[in-house]
């Protein structure tokens, strides 16, 4: 481990140790926002360490997120709550290795198409079971689970994301990764098995997606389809990782933080506009901040020239890239 | 190039100087939140029964001068929410309006899902929650988990054996025979419904000569009429969504479908219903019904004078009788204070548009399960806990 590393470690574990102590300090507003910023942490960064390097947009978030809910929920009767927390983790995984198999050799425009059909026909398919098996559409997980609860065991998952994340850039999988993003055919006259190391990727991601929805569940009560499988919880996590930038591993908290807060800000003052509101800031940052936060503040310290003079550089570029 | 960052620099500001604007409030009025979705899958339903329900609660109440507390009157302020259909976003609206703004009063949100979602926070913070559109089998369970909780909907079981009941009284009157073929969507409430009927129908006497499942969002629905028509049914029954609802009716028309009795679950009671079909409307049966009197048609008349959209006859007079309730309550109380407004309703009965209601028990004593349209009306025919309903007529043609 080479001293920057031991800084980074030291660092994160601090930040860490800090944002743990948020349910002591505030046990209801602020903690909810923190729910929402570790949940989507979660989401946004496992998101990140398939979709980052490859360049393989996925929007199928909320169908792995969906199935954990639903694992949860359907089997809480049978089995206790954490034993089905982890089978969500491993059916997730098992889910995303057939999905993985049979679709990660299509690109392009054709993989993100089918991972947004993917909810939908995860969506199908349990309405189908539910059918066929007579039981009701709604199926309730009446478990305690307290903020303060909810909010360390997302903190800890994000922990993990972060440390597997660390593991995956240091070996040799998260080389492959990268050189796949970069020319996928390059990589594979390298002889790098690009299906296998995308299969691998797709999956660890979508496994924490799974866990996540398996710990949130208790926290929403009452599961069905339409609420389990949004297609908006895909496209908010694309956004957010988007907006904090996917080129490194603590990027898309950068996006997760302002997001959620810019979100909370303009929804609380503007009840009426939300929507209209949200669309307008998010077209700001894309002709502003194009390369996401973290594209702004890399090139601040590399040019040492302050906020406004970033958002100058990054007008320049973007100006010269339209010439 | 210095020009464009001043341009961003000034919309910043802009932003930032409406921002301050949303601070500043008046003393003399009663802050009432509405959380609901304004956008997303839910946004349609919420658009009809959800909405305007409250607006026209609010505006009645401030035409009158207010709401009658002990420090005098005070008008009220509806600020609405959109929880764009997702319970995370409904979590945090709740919880930032109790723990934060500390507003005076949350009103349920919308859906069942997001009811129960932010059930807890309810209860944390002391305001009832007098959930107008919720629908469960789980009452005893959820309420005695949260005592602020109140549902108000009948349970999704008592709707099939309700429509079940209405056909087992006219075979019995000898009026239609004892086929029935049975549709439904294959989505929630479509499911739930079909799969408490099954039992049922073969418990009252009826042979269910055709039994077909068809998915959500189809669009052709002449294979089901035909094959169902086929059966030569005496009676159809369709455990119907609003769409399904109107593609069903409409093929049901063109193949001329000539049953005794026509159901179909949800959206007959819609006025778009009344208004798409007309005369064919006519007796045709369906989930809700309201029972017909001088107070109710004034209702319908205020509703659409005030919010510029047609009342339904399922979900929108129960909102509005259960604003009644409130209403009745925080002036009982004679304040805001929700803990006390949640023990008086816990005490207390209330008169409203639909009669006198009783829901100490957290959940109501009566409601209405089946209407027909009756000469432009949506009639009750069946219900729960009343002593007497609108007699049923048979469908005679389209």
């Amino acid at each position: 481990m080479t001293g920057g590393e031991k800084r980074n470690l030291i660092i994160s574990v601090l930040v860490f140790l800090v944002a743990a102590l948020l349910p002591l300090v505030n046990n209801g507003y602020w903690l909810s926002i923190g729910v929402s910023v570790a949940m989507y942490t979660v989401l946004a960064t496992s998101w990140t360490l398939f979709s980052g390097p490859t360049n393989y947009i996925a929007l199928s978030t909320a169908a792995f997120f969906g199935i954990g809910m639903y694992i949860v929920a359907a089997f809480l009767d049978w089995a206790p709550y954490p034993v089905l927390v982890l089978i969500a983790g491993i059916v997730g995984a098992l889910f995303a290795a057939v999905i993985g198999l049979a679709t990660l050799r299509i690109a392009g425009v054709y993989f993100v198409i089918f991972t947004l059909g993917l909810a939908e026909l995860v969506r199908q398919i349990v309405a189908w079971m539910q059918h066929v098996m007579g039981t009701s559409s709604g199926l309730y997980v009446l478990i305690s689970m307290t903020d303060p609860i909810l909010y360390w065991l997302l903190l800890g998952l994000s922990a993990i994301v972060f440390l597997v994340g660390w593991w995956i850039g240091r070996s040799r999988l998260g080389f492959a990764l990268r050189i796949i993003g970069n020319d996928e055919v390059v990589a594979e006259h390298s002889g790098i098995s690009t299906a296998r190391a995308k299969v691998v990727l797709f999956i660890i991601s979508s496994a924490f997606a799974s866990l996540t929805g398996a710990l949130v569940a208790p926290r929403w009560s009452y599961v069905e389809p339409t609420i389990a499988f949004s297609p908006f919880l895909s496209f908010q996590v694309v956004i957010m990782a988007l907006l904090g930038g996917v080129h490194r591993l603590w990027g898309p908290l950068l996006g997760v933080i302002p997001f959620t807060l810019l979100w909370e800000l303009i929804s609380a003052n503007f009840p009426a506009q939300t929507t209209l509101l949200l669309g307008v800031a998010f077209l700001l940052i894309v002709y502003f901040i194009p390369h996401g936060v973290i594209g702004l503040i890399e090139d601040m310290i590399r040019h040492r020239h302050g906020m406004l003079g970033s958002v100058v550089s990054t007008l320049q570029r973007w100006k010269s890239g339209n010439a | 190039m210095q020009k464009r960052v001043l341009l961003t620099f000034t919309a910043a500001a802009a932003v930032a100087g409406l921002l301050g604007l949303g601070a500043a409030n008046a003393q003399d009025t009663v802050k009432i939140s509405v959380v609901g979705p304004r956008t997303g899958v839910m946004a349609s339903g919420a658009a009809v029964t959800h909405w305007p329900g409250f607006k026209l609660w609010a505006h009645e109440i401030n035409a009158r001068g207010g709401l009658k507390l002990k420090a005098g009157q005070k008008k009220v302020e509806l600020i609405e929410y959109d929880d764009r259909s997702m319970p995370g976003e409904t979590i945090k609206a709740v919880e930032r309006l109790a723990a934060q703004d500390k507003v005076d009063f949350i009103m349920p949100v919308y859906g069942t899902g997001y009811n129960l979602a932010v059930a807890p926070i309810f209860a944390k913070y002391g305001y009832p929650q007098v959930t107008q559109a919720a629908v469960t089998d789980q009452i005893d369970a959820l309420t005695k988990r949260y005592p602020t909780l109140f549902f108000v909907q009948g349970s999704t079981t008592s709707f099939a054996t309700s429509a079940i009941n209405v056909l087992k009284n006219l075979k019995d009157e000898g009026k239609i025979g004892n086929r029935v073929a049975v549709v439904n969507v294959a989505d929630a409430f479509g499911i739930e419904l079909a799969n408490a009927g099954r039992p049922l129908f073969k418990q009252a006497g009826f042979e269910i000569v055709y039994d077909k499942s068809y998915p959500l969002g189809t669009q052709d629905y002449a294979p089901v009429i035909k094959a169902a028509k086929a059966a030569n049914p005496d009676a159809f029954v369709a455990w119907s969504y609003p769409p399904d609802t109107f593609g069903l009716l409409e093929q049901a028309k063109i193949e001329g479908l000539n049953v005794k009795a026509y159901y179909s679950a949800v959206a007959v009671a819609f006025p778009a219903f009344l208004g798409k079909y007309g005369k064919a409307a006519e007796n045709v049966l369906g989930a809700g019904g309201i029972q017909d009197s001088p107070a109710i048609r004034d209702y319908y008349k205020r509703h659409k004078e005030v919010t510029g959209v047609d009342a339904d006859y399922w979900g929108s007079p129960i909102y509005y009788s259960f604003l009644q309730v409130l209403q009745q309550a925080f002036e009982g109380v004679g304040s805001m204070d929700r803990k006390a407004i949640t023990a008086y309703l816990k005490k207390n009965k209330f008169k409203t548009i639909i009669g006198e209601i009783d829901i100490r028990n957290q959940r109501l004593d009566k409601y209405w399960t089946v209407g027909q349209w009756q000469d432009g009306f949506f009639h009750a025919v069946a219900g729960v806990g009343f002593s007497e309903y609108k007699p049923v007529k048979l469908k005679t043609g389209w």
